[in-house]
């Protein structure tokens, strides 16, 4: 085996070696693998004690349900949760960053994070990348000024509203708000009305499907519902199992414990300021 | 139809106005915020506070317009602690002129600048796509704007008083509406002057009704609540 004549020290910076070779694969006819987007129908609406953000829990990469029980409820704060539209792996990325910056925040503020500072920083996050992180959210949350909803656009605008819904399934969840919609709903009225306009768009939108996931945050207090409703359980399962050929045959079995062997004993001194 | 893309950019179709009056300024716009052709925010306020006395109205670019205005918002914040009194609408809009005109290659918004201060009282500054500024005694921006030309030129008049000018910003900004798809919703109005800041909403059945426009009707969704009629008795 030749060695490289002078070690080079490692550069820093993006490598596009892989270039050259995705650009001839491209041209022989390979179609390259799609990311994984969540077609989604996330929704938020603020009661009377608080604010009720629901999703569904489909994540496709284009037309194959890639994950059918994804959580697009993401955590920010104890009292702050945010839903992510549109590339899974952007909005991961964009509210676990932001998540984290708001953790820094309460240890050097010494506060309950606020809404609005969430919202901030992941408006100044998304306009600084203009569009290209490609996550759209809904962002609510319950703080000392109140209840809070916001929704933020990949562009980095961002929208506050009484009740709100973002992805593809956007319209039909939209429809079911503006029909149903009132001020000053109580607790279970919310629900059912998040509810059904998440059902409206698993079953009327193909980006969206499976189960409707609910998360109610009020003063001090916080309840996320994960797979609130499962209105698509799976029929027809084969009573018969699965069988799998015969595996290679086993000769010897020798289990190790990977156990520490090693005895600390205390000599010297204890330890002294 | 174009096929609906919800990833498009937002952007404020919009009617946005502004106006001087005897004695402060009037700034009105509609309410509308589009996502190519769906209606993202049919209740947005697209009348953004600066500082307790000088407001801007945004339009184009949603992004772009709300980042603008934190950044001047900040800017004038910290120039206020520094001079020691409040700021003048002109160093307002200058500080957008200077952001708008710097970056020009990236941002596309338009903004109208408007506020009281006590050395010029009233004034209105129209700082549209490239970042020229000009002091206007009105000043008009946005989509539905492009309907609205020919109306000031003959409505506008000098020393109008505060209920003038804000009944004139209603009937522009509705007229407006009327004929911009782009613009909708309700139209909100600030008024500024050496009294303080007064914000006003005219919801969409309280406009006036212009040519073919049909009056505002309840929810078809009552007709499904009301009781069945009583069968015919002959």
């Amino acid at each position: 085996m030749s060695k490289a004549a002078v070690d080079l020290p490692p550069k820093g910076g993006f490598s596009f070696d892989l270039c050259k070779r995705n650009d001839m694969l491209a041209k022989k006819g390979l179609t390259g693998p799609s990311f994984r987007k969540t077609g989604t129908t996330i929704v938020g609406l603020i009661f009377q004690d608080g604010v009720i953000l629901g999703a569904d829990t489909r994540a496709t990469e284009g037309p194959i349900v890639c994950d059918k029980n994804c959580e697009k409820i993401h955590y920010m704060a104890p009292n702050i949760y945010c839903c992510g539209a549109g590339t899974a792996a952007d909005t991961e990325a964009v509210t676990d960053m932001v998540s984290s910056q708001l953790q820094l925040h309460r240890y050097h503020t010494g506060r309950e994070s606020r809404v609005i500072t969430a919202l901030t920083l992941l408006k100044k996050h998304l306009f600084s990348y203009q569009g290209y992180v490609s996550a759209a959210l809904v962002l609510g949350g319950v703080d000392c000024t109140g209840p809070h909803l916001h929704t933020i656009y990949p562009h980095g605008s961002t929208d506050t509203l009484p009740f709100a819904t973002m992805g593809s399934g956007s319209l039909a969840a939209m429809a079911m708000f503006e029909s149903k919609y009132k001020e000053g709903l109580s607790r279970d009225e919310g629900i059912q009305l998040v509810v059904e306009a998440i059902c409206s768009g698993i079953f009327n939108d193909l980006g969206s499907g499976s189960n409707v996931d609910v998360c109610v945050i009020t003063k001090g207090h916080k309840e996320y519902l994960r797979n609130h409703l499962l209105p698509n359980p799976r029929t027809y399962i084969n009573e018969k199992g699965y069988s799998f050929p015969k595996k290679t045959e086993v000769l010897m079995t020798k289990i190790t414990p990977l156990k520490e062997r090693v005895e600390i004993i205390e000599t010297g001194d204890a330890m002294e300021e | 139809m174009d096929s609906l893309n919800l990833d498009e950019p937002h952007s404020m179709g919009t009617t946005i106005i502004g106006v001087t009056y005897d004695g402060g300024v009037v700034l009105g716009a509609d309410s509308r915020t589009s996502t190519g052709v769906y209606v993202a925010n049919r209740a947005s306020d697209k009348i953004t506070q600066l500082t307790d006395n000088v407001y801007v109205c945004r339009s184009g670019s949603a992004a772009d317009s709300q980042i603008v205005s934190d950044y001047v918002r900040y800017f004038l914040h910290q120039h206020t602690i520094q001079l020691g009194q409040p700021a003048t609408v002109k160093v307002a809009a200058n500080l957008v002129r200077l952001l708008s005109y710097n970056n020009k290659n990236m941002l596309q918004t338009g903004l109208i600048v408007g506020g009281w201060d006590k050395y010029e009282g009233g004034k209105i500054y129209g700082i549209p796509l490239g970042g020229t500024i000009l002091e206007q005694p009105f000043a008009i921006g946005g989509s539905g704007s492009s309907y609205l030309y020919g109306f000031f030129d003959q409505a506008w008049k000098e020393g109008m008083t505060k209920e003038e000018a804000e009944s004139l910003m209603v009937k522009a900004v509705s007229l407006a509406i009327a004929r911009d798809g782009a613009s909708g919703g309700v139209v909100r109005t600030v008024t500024i002057n050496a009294d303080g800041v007064t914000r006003n909403f005219y919801p969409g059945d309280t406009l006036p009704l212009w040519h073919e426009e049909i009056p505002a009707q309840n929810s078809l969704l009552d007709i499904l609540s009301a009781p069945s009629p009583e069968p015919m008795s002959m």
